[in-house]
């Protein structure tokens, strides 16, 4: 079969990653450090764990409703009213296979070919191919370093046409940390305001924030944002459940209406254990939420401060678990930077132009490793610097 | 500084760099609130938590619950105190409900916790009773888990 010709063109043009073959290269070395996972190193704690092995003790493995199980519906949104005061009804929750899911369906609800889409970048690499799968055209807006990788009203402004459909959010951010504080928020919302533009605001590292600061929500800022944002969550980072894929999206009822014929098409529902476990996440979890992510944030100064005293300038990130240092003193750029330091030391870290061609000149470090992995990849690190 | 004696506790390890730079303090602040605990009594010791079943040594252990009458004016301090001072004693805690004190006791073989028993602790004049329970196994120990270490099974993500 001449497989080349049958694909269609959208699927066709997609990008495949380019640190596929960097990672598989570093995944056959010995001794390698990597500080490239995405996700937390802790395990799922113990008592979502057992809820789950308690739902197939008794044997609950059936599909659930599309829109998810009622109980977590409602628990999610007392979850979301205690820690945002954010007020939903259960009927605006839809559960997901993960905040990935919750994504795709948003981007599909709202994207025709040819409509643009907002995205500051560097940011997770699934909203420009979901875009683009849809037709749709991204329209990069920059991040910087200097702004602590905040979205300006002004980038925003300047970046709207009348083509503009939807703007990504996606904050605290990977890869580089960036966090939007409520007045930050309050002059995005001023742009919006009198626009037909919708938000997809990506709350997945919303637990993770750090220096006393607790996340935001942009649905929370006025009644004009809560009805144009869709907002997207999940259990994956707060309550280290990856591999559980269970995340949710909860928006204005005609918006969920749209969404949820998707879902119920394409995914028909979130799988079952996953979502008693859920529940017992947001019923009795919050203290562990906190004492994971006060573990991070001592991790996260342990290796801000290395990088910096390295001669790294990193900023400090106030969201998510990544480190996201600018690597141009070096005078190399990122994959060659990546590269090398494979190399010379077994070190693996991310190269930033996988975030977005913006994010080159920087690497994307997880500090979701144990203080030993850091303190010897630290150690490794400054030993390359040191030999030039 | 309760968060020093929390990652004290978690690693006693940790260098003052480090820990200085998860606390968001200087390395002198980190050294002197060290000390201070030191002197005050907080902080006891370090030591290393070892697994002995690893090891091709001899060692058993074995928690004893003992029944005493306490001391008219001392309660239970001079027979605490006493039983302390043995060296197979690796704990020793004033317990509520059925039994007074519990311990836990070390040895090189099953005979040496008996006679340890036999020799020591039942004789003594308050001990009303003694209850021995010997250790199998230990499959945690100080907040260690020890069985073998899982690898890291993540993989790379964007």
């Amino acid at each position: 079969m001449e497989y080349q010709n049958l694909f269609s063109r959208t699927a066709a043009a997609l990008k495949p990653s380019g640190i596929r073959k960097f990672f598989s290269l570093a995944a056959e070395m010995e001794d390698v450090i990597s500080l490239g996972v995405g996700e937390p190193d802790f395990k799922t704690p113990w008592v979502i764990r057992k809820a789950g092995i308690d739902s197939l003790d008794r044997g609950r493995t059936w599909y659930t409703a599309n829109s998810g199980l009622a109980a977590l519906q409602q628990e999610i949104t007392r979850y979301l009213d205690r820690r945002f005061r954010l007020e939903y009804e259960p009927s605006q929750v839809l559960v997901t296979v993960g905040g990935s899911e919750a994504i795709d369906l948003t981007i599909r609800a709202f994207v025709n070919p040819g409509d643009e889409v907002l995205l500051p970048e560097p940011s997770f690499v699934a909203y420009a191919a979901i875009v683009e799968l849809c037709g749709g055209v991204v329209v990069p807006l920059v991040t910087k370093a200097e702004d602590d990788f905040r979205l300006t009203a002004d980038a925003l402004r300047a970046a709207i046409t009348d083509k503009t459909k939807l703007l990504i959010f996606p904050f605290p951010n990977n890869p580089t940390g960036g966090v939007m504080r409520r007045e930050h928020l309050q002059e995005i919302a001023d742009v919006l305001r009198d626009t037909d533009i919708m938000v997809l605001s990506d709350e997945i590292y919303a637990e993770l924030t750090f220096g006393g600061k607790q996340h935001v929500s942009i649905a929370s800022v006025n009644e004009d944002m809560k009805a144009r944002t869709v907002l997207v969550n999940g259990f994956s980072k707060a309550y280290a459940m990856t591999g559980w894929r269970l995340g949710y999206v909860v928006a204005p009822a005609p918006v969920i209406d749209v969404i949820y014929k998707i879902h119920q098409y394409a995914i028909m529902c979130a799988p079952t254990t996953s979502q008693y476990a859920a529940i017992e996440a947001l019923r009795s979890c919050d203290g562990e939420i906190e004492k994971m992510a006060e573990s991070y944030d001592k991790r996260r100064r342990l290796i801000v401060g290395g990088l910096n005293e390295m001669g790294l300038e990193c900023f400090m990130p106030g969201g998510a678990f990544y480190a996201f240092p600018s690597i141009r003193s070096t005078g190399m750029a990122s994959m060659e930077f990546c590269e090398k330091l494979l190399e010379a030391e077994r070190v693996a870290v991310v190269p930033g132009d996988a975030f977005g061609s913006c994010g080159e000149g920087y690497v994307r470090i997880c500090y979701a490793y144990s203080v030993e992995h850091i303190t010897e990849a630290l150690t490794r690190m400054r030993r390359f610097l040191k030999r030039g | 500084m309760h968060d020093l004696l929390k990652l004290l506790e978690e690693n006693a390890r940790y260098t003052n760099s480090e820990l200085a730079a998860m606390l968001d303090k200087s390395e002198e602040e980190v050294a002197a609130a060290v000390e201070a605990y030191k002197k005050q009594g907080v902080i006891r010791g370090y030591k290393a938590i070892i697994d002995w079943e690893r090891i091709d040594r001899d060692y058993v252990s074995a928690r004893i619950e003992l029944k005493v009458t306490p001391k008219r004016d001392r309660g239970f301090e001079e027979l605490a105190e006493q039983i302390s001072q043995y060296d197979e004693v690796q704990s020793l805690y004033l317990m509520s409900g059925g039994y007074d004190l519990a311990l836990t006791v070390v040895g090189e073989s099953f005979k040496d916790i008996a006679s340890f028993v036999a020799y020591r602790l039942a004789p003594m004049e308050s001990v009303l009773s003694t209850a021995t329970h010997f250790v199998l196994r230990k499959y945690k120990d100080k907040g260690m888990i020890l069985v073998d270490p899982q690898e890291d099974e993540r993989s790379v993500m964007l």
